[in-house]
């Protein structure tokens, strides 16, 4: 006997997807009144931005926008792309439109901060990059760890370690000299955490954590013991940007990227190298099967633990590097806790960039940017207090990590120590 | 090429997996190796292919003893292993899984992929293994991942082949293709060692076969002489029977009612598409389909794992459609999920520890706040010796038994409460005949004494032996619906369905 039934009916079905785009619609409306109500309505005069100096090569005129004109055209534009995420959102579109929401958002912003004021637009461009360095380094470093399945919270303290002893063996040796040394010293936290959570099974949260603290102790006390006494210590040389020829001269990229110093190109560099390590070479496909399936990794005659040592050691290598870029690359002297949780930063930058090396260097420019931009606008006295915008860069942290990343997809043997048979 | 086992023994602490076992594997020839769970099959091939280091004993290629200090150096000699559970990398390509380990490469390290594509296609070519060398293994279906899985152990040019239950996930079509792989690697010259729970099955791909019993060889057979019955008598010691017995089909209250049941996948598609079931006291409704049909989610749905966008659930009288799942479990609705390992037990949790998950408050275990740990560990000693799970105590951790024992840990813990529903989601899958045959009874028994049975399963047979009714399932769609209580159904009719074609009006 055979019964034929449930004939297919059509309901509207409320996904997530649905009930995301609507959050979404609901953001950038927001947005737009908050837009149009605070930073268009009470505005006067046009906003200046200038893009090149008046030395330079090729002189760029400056950028004049009449304020108030401009922030209600943004209002606008973000009241429609939220009506458009009720009337059909959903999809790519939602991230896509949130994330062009938020942008027009801060042009608003900044258009209203700099009314009836010059800003340097391609100085804090450059500012920017500058400030992205150790973010890129560091979720460079984070992620050749996590590729390999260990997750890496000691990028801070790696960091700490870089800038403390490219500081203090910079003073001595001089900047080449420190520079390695702070790579070594990265290195070395590098190989103490791949032995703390491979060979000890160490939680890996932990170890980190304690890397940290134990990272942050030593190098505040010998700082305030030792360098308050011995000031020859902590003065080291800076490494001074050098103009790439050509390239150099490009109006607003061109100082932006081929107007720095080693920290930069270096970055850039390693930002390059780790795309072809990690998706074009034997070894890097090994350590990412490392890190997805070890046991399968295993299986086909690939050392687990060989693998991961390498490759966390070598990453902290990369956060050394990072590390003395606060010392050697900006102001020659080491302060107490003088990361600021850039390091933590870094592993936003990481997700945000979906473990992709240029991912990570796009997010380390919005939080670069983010970063310059508190800096600058102190010195055009907007009615925010200075404290608000030193906040900027932990605001965008939050608003991208819970906002617009999403789920990211962090390989799936992260946080799991690997035991043999 | 010929490998010889000699003496094979391997203890893992006190419990003794393998004891001093001989086995002949030779080219050219298909021998199967058959045994309960926990007799040690899977520790043995692991041994062969270098990733344990046996206790005593020799490995022997073609005459001359060989050690292996890890899979590296088996795969190096020419053995090859797919695992009872996949080893593929599910974000990788098919290629890229294939060559793992033994990469083409050009220049700087770089990977040739091309070259691996050509791989991979070649010995699809050659071995009628065709798969496409760029698609992402979790995009593929089990059947295709197998084929990934021999095709990994073939382009490392490998004599031996070990298959590791091989066929449990795959559906019988999906068999039947895999038999022909088999038999041209055979002809090809290949020795090959498969590994299955299925005896049909056994008696039509091998050329000799192996017993093994709690760690020993018990017995060697012909295919060409062996009967089903003989063989599962020499596996698990005693007679076994097949057929499963049922007191009349005698359907009370109406306990569980589906109405239009809509459930998501975790991307939006639509898993289950309006289903509307029931399922009466004293029967057993048995969901037939092939894997990734809905039905899991349907399940899930039902025992409160997965929220439903749409649709009522109404269990004993009461709406539970947004109930939580303790209070489903505390109305008398137990579950036997469908993955043993994700859903089913905490693998670093005791075997005692397991048993008490899904009552832990209750007045057997414990008293006010606090767990009576004494009682929960009397207890699980007499589920353990009830359900026969073999384990060395209650106190080993769940995750080193056998397969089949961490199953019936779970059923154990199921039935043995005081339940009205019980829904099973492939409830023998991986186990030996005589756990089968075991779980059948208890399933059977549940019925008999006035309990509402759901049961889903990728098994034809399975539900054909338990079933009063068999709904098929069809992407999300119940398809059609047999009443097996009065005279037996027709397999093939139920086999249609599954596989889509619109059932005819009358058969
Ligand atoms: N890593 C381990 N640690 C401790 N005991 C183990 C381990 N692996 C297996 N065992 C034990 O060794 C015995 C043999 O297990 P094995 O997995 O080889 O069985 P099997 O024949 O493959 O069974 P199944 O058919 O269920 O897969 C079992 O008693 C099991 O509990
Ligand atoms: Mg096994």
């Amino acid at each position: 006997m055979v019964a034929v039934q449930n004939i297919s009916r059509q309901t509207k079905i409320g996904t997530p997807a649905d009930r995301r785009a609507r959050i979404a619609g609901i953001v950038l409306i927001g947005l737009a009144l908050f837009v149009a109500g605070v930073f268009s309505a009470a505005v006067t005069g046009d906003a200046t931005f200038r893009l090149s100096r008046p030395t330079d090569v090729w002189a760029v005129p400056n950028l004049v926008i009449p304020a108030a004109p401009f922030n209600y055209i943004v209002a606008a534009i973000l009241a429609f792309l939220g009506a458009r995420q009720f009337l059909r959102g959903g999809g790519k579109w939602t991230t896509l439109s949130l994330g062009i929401g938020l942008a027009l958002a801060v042009c608003a912003f900044l258009v209203w901060a700099t009314a009836g004021k010059a800003f340097s637009l391609s100085g804090m461009l450059q500012a920017t990059m500058v400030r992205a360095v150790p973010l890129v380094l560091g979720a460079i470093t984070g992620m050749m760890c996590e590729r390999v399945g260990v997750v890496n919270i000691a990028i801070e303290g790696m960091l700490l370690a870089g800038a403390f002893t490219g500081a203090l063996i910079g003073s001595v040796l001089g900047g080449v000299g420190g520079l390695i040394a702070a790579i070594g010293i990265g290195g070395l936290f590098g190989l103490i955490l791949a032995a703390l959570v491979v060979t000890y099974r160490m939680d890996q949260i932990i170890a980190g954590v304690v890397i940290n603290l134990f990272v942050l102790g030593l190098t505040s006390y010998v700082s305030s013991q030792v360098f308050a006494e011995h000031r020859f210590l902590n003065n080291a040389p800076v490494f001074r940007a050098f103009k790439i020829p050509v390239l150099g001269d490009i109006p607003v990229i061109g100082p932006m990227f081929f107007n720095q110093n080693i920290f930069v190109y270096g970055s850039l560099v390693m930002v390059v190298v780790a795309t072809y390590y990690l998706f074009y070479t034997r070894m890097g496909l090994r350590a990412r099967s490392v890190g997805e399936h070890p046991r399968a990794a295993d299986t086909l005659g690939i050392n687990v633990y060989r693998t991961r040592y390498i490759n966390v050691t070598a990453a902290g290598m990369i956060a050394g590097f990072g590390g003395a870029w606060f010392t050697l690359g900006s102001v020659g002297r080491f302060d107490e806790n003088m990361t600021g949780g850039r390091g933590f930063i870094a592993l936003a930058a990481m997700l945000f960039g979906r473990y992709h090396p240029v991912g990570a260097l796009m997010a380390a420019l919005v939080f670069g940017f983010a970063d310059s931009m508190q800096q600058k606008l102190a010195l055009l006295r907007t009615p925010i207090p200075s404290e608000f915008l030193a906040m900027a860069p932990y605001i965008a942290t939050i608003i991208v990590v819970a906002g617009v990343v999403g789920r990211t997809r962090t390989p799936a043997a992260g946080g799991k120590a690997y035991i043999k048979e | 090429m010929d490998v010889e086992l000699r003496g094979i023994t391997k203890r893992f602490g006190p419990i003794v997996a393998n004891a001093e076992i001989d086995l002949d594997i030779r080219a050219g020839e298909v021998l199967g190796l058959l045994g309960e769970n926990g007799a040690g099959k899977s520790t043995l091939m692991n041994v062969l292919c270098g990733l344990y280091t046996p206790d005593e004993g020799n490995i022997i290629i073609d005459g001359k003893p060989v050690t292996f200090d890890g899979p590296g150096a088996a795969i190096a000699a020419g053995i090859g292993m797919v695992h009872q559970h996949f080893m593929l990398v599910p974000v990788f390509t098919v290629a890229e899984n294939a060559i793992l380990g033994i990469e083409p490469t050009k220049q700087v390290d770089y990977l040739d992929l091309a070259a691996a594509r050509q791989q991979v296609n070649e010995i699809g070519d050659r071995y009628g293994l065709q798969v496409d060398p760029d698609a992402r293994i979790e995009d593929l279906p089990v059947g295709t991942q197998q084929r990934v899985e021999i095709i990994k152990v073939l382009v490392r040019s490998a004599d031996v082949l070990i298959l590791d239950e091989p066929t449990a996930v795959l559906t019988p079509q999906e068999v039947e293709e895999f038999f022909g792989i088999v038999r041209s690697l055979r002809d090809a010259g290949k020795a090959i060692v498969f590994i299955t729970h299925k005896l049909d099955e056994i008696l039509e791909i091998s050329d000799r076969i192996t017993v093994l019993r709690g760690g020993r060889v018990t017995g060697y057979g012909d295919p060409k002489t062996l009967t089903e019955q003989r063989l599962a008598e020499m596996m698990v010691g005693r007679p076994v029977r097949f057929d499963v017995d049922k007191a009349p089909y005698n359907p009370g209250d109406l306990l569980l009612e589906v109405r239009d049941l809509t459930v998501l996948r975790a991307n939006d598609e639509i898993a289950a598409d309006h289903v509307s079931l029931e399922v009466r006291s004293g029967e057993i409704v048995g969901i037939a389909g092939v894997q990734g049909n809905g039905q899991s989610a349907l399940i899930e749905a039902i025992t409160g794992l997965h929220r439903p966008v749409d649709g009522t659930i109404i269990f004993d009288g009461q709406d539970i459609t947004n109930v939580s799942v303790r209070a489903r479990h505390a109305m008398g609705m137990a579950h036997i999920p469908e993955d043993r390992q994700r859903t089913g037990i905490i693998g670093d949790f005791t075997v005692a520890e397991n048993m008490a998950l899904n009552s832990y408050y209750d007045e057997r275990y414990a008293k006010g706040m606090s767990i009576v740990w004494p009682a929960v560990a009397t207890h699980a000693a007499d589920y353990v010796a009830d359900f026969d799970v073999r384990t060395p105590s209650v106190h080993a951790k769940a995750s080193q038994l056998s397969g089949g024992n961490q199953q019936k840990l779970v059923v154990a813990r199921e039935l043995s409460r005081d339940t009205k529903l019980l829904i099973a989601a492939q409830p023998t899958r991986g186990l030996d005949v005589g756990s089968v045959e075991y779980i059948h009874g208890r399933v059977v028994a549940a019925r008999d004494e006035g309990d509402g049975v759901l049961i889903m399963s990728s098994e034809l047979d399975e539900i054909l032996a338990l079933s009063d009714r068999i709904l098929v399932m069809f992407k999300g769609r119940i398809v059609a619906e047999f009443d097996a209580s009065k005279q037996p159904v027709d397999r093939n009719a139920v086999g249609l369905a599954m596989a889509g074609s619109a059932p005819r009006a009358a058969a």
